[in-house]
């Protein structure tokens, strides 16, 4: 590198550092720039509130949309949270480590599983099982949320065992030496001192959940209503752009960007908490 | 009522070790579910020879290329970019508010969700840059999509370069660069391998942001400025418009067969990177 010299080489390199933060930026600059006029053309209420989506008539409400959304990602979390916390909690506490080093590698790649062969299991076997036992469509609410609950689990699984682990081995010894259970030292000791990263891996678990589309695609039966029970077939926020961007033009094309606004934004918000919540964790150390 | 210590502990170990024990067996169903109907599906035909009637017949030659192009070209642009990146907060600075500015964004783009890197990758790679739809808008879009996770296992793989290491480069009189070039890079190396192979499992997993972008050709590309689709795409489109579920079959099997080549290579020179290290 005699070529450039170490001050060039420093100056290349804290230009590039900045890459990460410059494509934030530019993929916020674009999706805003795309969708933002629209939002102000139509207003943001009336965006946000309205239940008609008729985009040939120029009607442009979300309001099923954001419902779908959010029971299918609250259902999510309702069969994903409960499950992967007490499988972190298990592999962590009850488990010697060497089996938890085996197993976690596993579970984690439940992550890799593309989110298409999710979806497709979801139609395959999910769906069936639900038209011929619950009733409805199969194609629902409940089929979603258990395609994505499934699909969350390796997120908080594996973040939680990392916070839990990261409990110092001295806090159980002393829960231990009082006379307590394994169980007693998990729930009254343990599992506080790790209350942050656990929730954090929730919360980014949700974003997750808010932002799959192709498996929701698949198996939410993408309807465009308010929900009234799980048995609904639905469409999620994602699952519209994705449906509709292909020949979406003009007005149409614009409100399906401002769809991705309101979707950027919220994802920037839950990634913030998650990661303040993540950083005072390690702060506090 | 309190009850004995002893029964809530057995009670503990059961509805815990049993969701555990669901968690597994549904990685195992899905695995197997799609390997029962998937591997008698593939062949060295179906593989190697072009889709025909949209991929009704024939095999995935054409998607087998598109997946192999499109992560290839975002490792290239990526690998690059978040090497430096992870060298420049390692080794040339301080934690300062700026290098927590930097990871907070490093963290804000790895939780963007797909559809969004797709119509990002829409209206600035095929619109606005008139790259239309191509393996290069393709590439580039995953690129920026993987960024963070090669950002981050650099980091992690070169902040466990002991410090000695450093300490003896720099006592012989080594320049910061020449040690970061011929002491830090090389031992960090598994472990920045580690972060690529993820970022390529993940490129090849990805239909979102890939069908907005790279489109959905089913023929030979014949450069990087034509479009292509992805085994991917092509599953999502067999699958969903109901094409044809045998070769929907072979085509996940396929795929996830790749997907775990690809991630356990990753373990594998992650646990090499950890043996060495210890």
């Amino acid at each position: 590198m005699k070529l450039i010299g170490e001050k060039g080489v420093q100056r290349i390199l804290s230009f590039t550092a900045f890459s990460a933060l410059t494509a934030l930026m530019l993929i916020a600059l674009f999706i805003i720039n795309e969708g933002l006029p629209f939002i102000f053309k139509y207003g943001i209420i009336n965006f946000l509130s309205s239940s008609d989506w008729r985009p040939q008539s120029g009607m442009f409400g979300i309001f099923p949309m954001v419902m779908a959304t959010l029971w299918v990602t609250f259902g999510a979390m309702v069969i994903g949270a409960p499950l992967g916390v007490a499988g972190a909690v298990f592999l962590s506490e009850f488990v010697p480590r060497p089996v938890m080093r085996i197993i976690k590698p596993i579970i984690e790649l439940l992550a890799a599983i593309p989110s298409v062969v999710y979806g497709f299991i979801g139609v395959m076997v999910l769906a069936p099982f639900i038209r011929s036992y619950m009733g409805g469509a199969g194609l629902s609410v409940l089929a979603g949320s258990i395609i994505l609950g499934i699909m969350i689990l390796p997120t908080i699984i594996s973040i939680s065992i990392d916070s839990i682990m990261a409990v110092p081995q001295s806090y159980r010894e002393g829960s231990l030496a009082l006379g307590a259970t394994t169980w007693q030292t998990t729930h009254m000791v343990t599992i506080r001192a790790a209350k942050s990263g656990i929730i954090a891996s929730i919360i980014l678990a949700i974003g997750r959940a808010i932002g799959e589309t192709m498996a929701v695609i698949m198996v939410a039966g993408n309807s465009v209503k308010i929900p009234h029970s799980v048995l609904d077939s639905v469409r999620t926020l994602t699952a519209n752009i994705a449906l509709e961007m292909s020949y979406a033009t003009g007005l149409h094309r614009q409100a399906l960007f401002a769809t991705g606004v309101v979707l950027f934004v919220v994802i920037i918000i839950l990634n913030s908490i998650a990661s303040l919540a993540i950083r005072k964790k390690i702060a506090k150390k | 009522m309190r009850i004995p210590p002893r029964y809530t502990q057995r009670a503990a170990m059961t509805v815990l070790g049993g969701a555990t024990f669901l968690t597994l067996v549904i990685l195992v169903f899905i695995i197997v579910f799609v390997f029962e109907k998937g591997l008698p599906v593939i062949s060295f035909n179906f593989l190697f020879s072009n889709s025909e009637d949209m991929g009704r017949a024939g095999g995935i030659f054409p998607t087998l290329i598109g997946s192999l192009l499109l992560p290839l070209l975002a490792i290239i642009i990526a690998t690059p970019l978040g090497i430096c990146t992870s060298v420049y907060l390692t080794e040339y600075t301080r934690e300062s508010r700026m290098t927590r500015v930097i990871r907070f964004g490093t963290d804000c783009l790895a939780g963007i969700p797909s559809i969004i890197f797709g119509l990002f990758g829409f209206i600035f790679f095929v619109t606005t840059l008139g790259m239309g739809w191509s393996i290069l808008s393709g590439g580039l879009t995953l690129a920026f999509m993987i960024l963070p996770t090669i950002i981050r296992t650099s980091e992690e793989a070169i902040k466990a370069v002991p410090t000695s290491y450093r300490q003896v480069s720099y006592s012989l009189g080594a320049t910061r660069w020449q040690t970061v070039k011929k002491v830090i890079l090389p031992n960090a190396l598994p472990g920045i391998l580690t972060g690529v192979m993820l970022g390529i499992g993940r490129s090849i997993g990805e239909t979102a942001a890939v069908i907005f972008t790279a489109g959905s050709s089913l023929r030979l590309p014949g450069s990087i400025f034509d479009s292509t689709r992805t085994m991917a795409v092509h599953f999502y489109i067999l699958a969903r418009e109901g094409i044809s579920s045998e070769n929907a079959y072979g085509t996940a099997a396929t795929l996830i067969i790749a997907v775990l080549l690809v991630n356990l290579t990753a373990y594998w020179l992650m646990h090499l990177f950890i043996s060495k290290r210890s």
